[in-house]
């Protein structure tokens, strides 16, 4: 996938919080990531040591929460745990849903020095 | 690195013209679009050393959303209909295109984004049709980006009441994360894929409004069932709108046209 950019998205987002804090660098960045965002966790630890290379990333621990997958249905309204998006509802076996957790891709706090 | 298309740095973007090219004066014409590792730290070190946490929740794609925006109100603004054209590698996206143009200029305004890693012949097809393109080359990027869609957008200039086609990198997977701020996105299908393609990359088919299933032409030689697709794409995204095209023999654009046009509104 595109975890190289999402790496590089996170960086940014990290240089600009340091920045603002007047620290130096990240010690422990919390990501939260939702297993129907599309990021493979894999993926994105591959990319991660090039994506933050000479970054206040460089020498941080990364701390991943995966955040399951939650639907609703939308014709009768219970609520569900999905492993896929076409996962359908187990009352009433339709596909008509809403997504309400895990497309999460944020970051969640991080602890600068 | 990107460990399923391979996908590098983002650092050798270009958006060109037809006609300009990589040498001399003209390179200059080229929009640098992504800088990462520029950032200059401006460290403090007379601080004593306190830990301090940041509570953030930021959203990892919001430069990408917000941008994304600024281009739906540029196209809203000027009564524009935006479409984002997915699919894997030679479905048949520029085509579609190219027979759509064809058909279609004389009652439509169009203009066209190039999206691939190299080249610039997706944009010399479309600039042998006497339409405006431009191409954006993502170098190791395996996606567009609204970023790189903005700057496309302003060097294209579209007119009122226009419909602008954006072909995205030829990959099923990375481009669906990236809003670029569309009014619409069509994935396309060909039937020398397998019909189990909507399961198989369901982020795609889950934030598309159309697919496509082109090359229906080839049915009597492949093993692709129509129907079996529609179910699992449906399955993914049951508002999906669905047209059988054939780019070669024409058979189902008419279809699609009167789609097109009903998003033309004058
Ligand atoms: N038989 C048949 N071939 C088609 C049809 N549409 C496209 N093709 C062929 O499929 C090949 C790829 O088509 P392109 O339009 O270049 O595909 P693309 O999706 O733009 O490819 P990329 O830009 O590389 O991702 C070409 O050889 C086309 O002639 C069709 O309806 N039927
Ligand atoms: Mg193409
Ligand atoms: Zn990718
Ligand atoms: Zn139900
Ligand atoms: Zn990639």
């Amino acid at each position: 996938m595109h975890e190289l950019s999402i790496a590089l998205g996170i960086v940014e987002i990290a240089e600009k919080e340091v920045l603002k804090a007047g620290a130096s660098k990240v010690e422990l960045i919390e990501l939260e990531i939702g297993k129907l965002s599309g990021v493979e966790i894999e993926a994105l630890n591959f990319a991660w040591p090039q994506a933050t290379e000479g970054s206040v990333l460089e020498t941080a621990e990364k701390k991943i929460y995966v955040i399951k997958g939650v639907a609703e249905c939308l014709d009768c309204n219970i609520k569900f745990d999905i492993e896929n998006i076409y996962d359908s509802c187990p009352k009433c076996n339709g596909y008509l849903k809403n997504i309400i957790q895990g497309k999460e891709l944020r970051v969640k706090a991080l602890t600068v020095d | 690195m990107c460990t399923t298309c391979g996908c590098g740095v983002t650092d050798e973007i270009s958006i060109k013209l037809p006609g300009e090219n990589l040498s001399g004066a003209v390179k200059n014409m080229q929009i640098e679009i992504s800088n990462h590792h520029e950032h200059e730290h401006g460290h403090h070190h007379d601080h004593s050393h306190e830990k301090t946490v940041i509570e953030l929740e930021q959203d990892i794609l919001h430069a990408n959303k917000m941008l994304a925006e600024r281009n739906r109100g540029y196209f809203l603004a000027k009564n524009i209909f935006a479409i984002n054209l997915v699919s894997s590698p030679g479905s048949g996206k520029t085509s579609l295109l190219e027979k759509t143009l064809s058909d279609l200029k004389n009652e439509i305004d169009f203009y066209v984004i190039e999206g691939d890693q190299q080249t610039m012949n997706d944009a010399d097809r479309i600039d042998a049709l006497k339409v405006p393109v431009v191409q954006i080359n993502t170098g190791k990027a395996c996606h567009l980006d609204s970023d790189m869609v903005n700057k496309a957008i302003l060097k294209l200039n579209p007119s009122q009441d226009s419909i602008v086609m954006i072909e995205n990198v030829g990959n099923l997977v990375c481009p669906a994360a990236f809003d670029l701020g569309e009014n619409a996105r069509a994935v396309i299908i060909s039937t020398t894929e397998g019909d189990d393609k909507p399961i198989k990359y369901p982020d795609m088919f889950a934030d598309s409004d159309v697919c496509i299933i082109n090359k229906i032409d080839l049915l009597p030689y492949v093993n692709f069932d129509v129907s079996k697709a529609k179910d699992y794409a449906l399955r993914v995204n049951p508002k999906l709108i669905f047209f059988e095209i054939s780019v070669t023999t024409g058979e189902g654009t008419d279809k699609w046209y009167e789609w097109l046009k009903s998003n033309v509104k004058k």
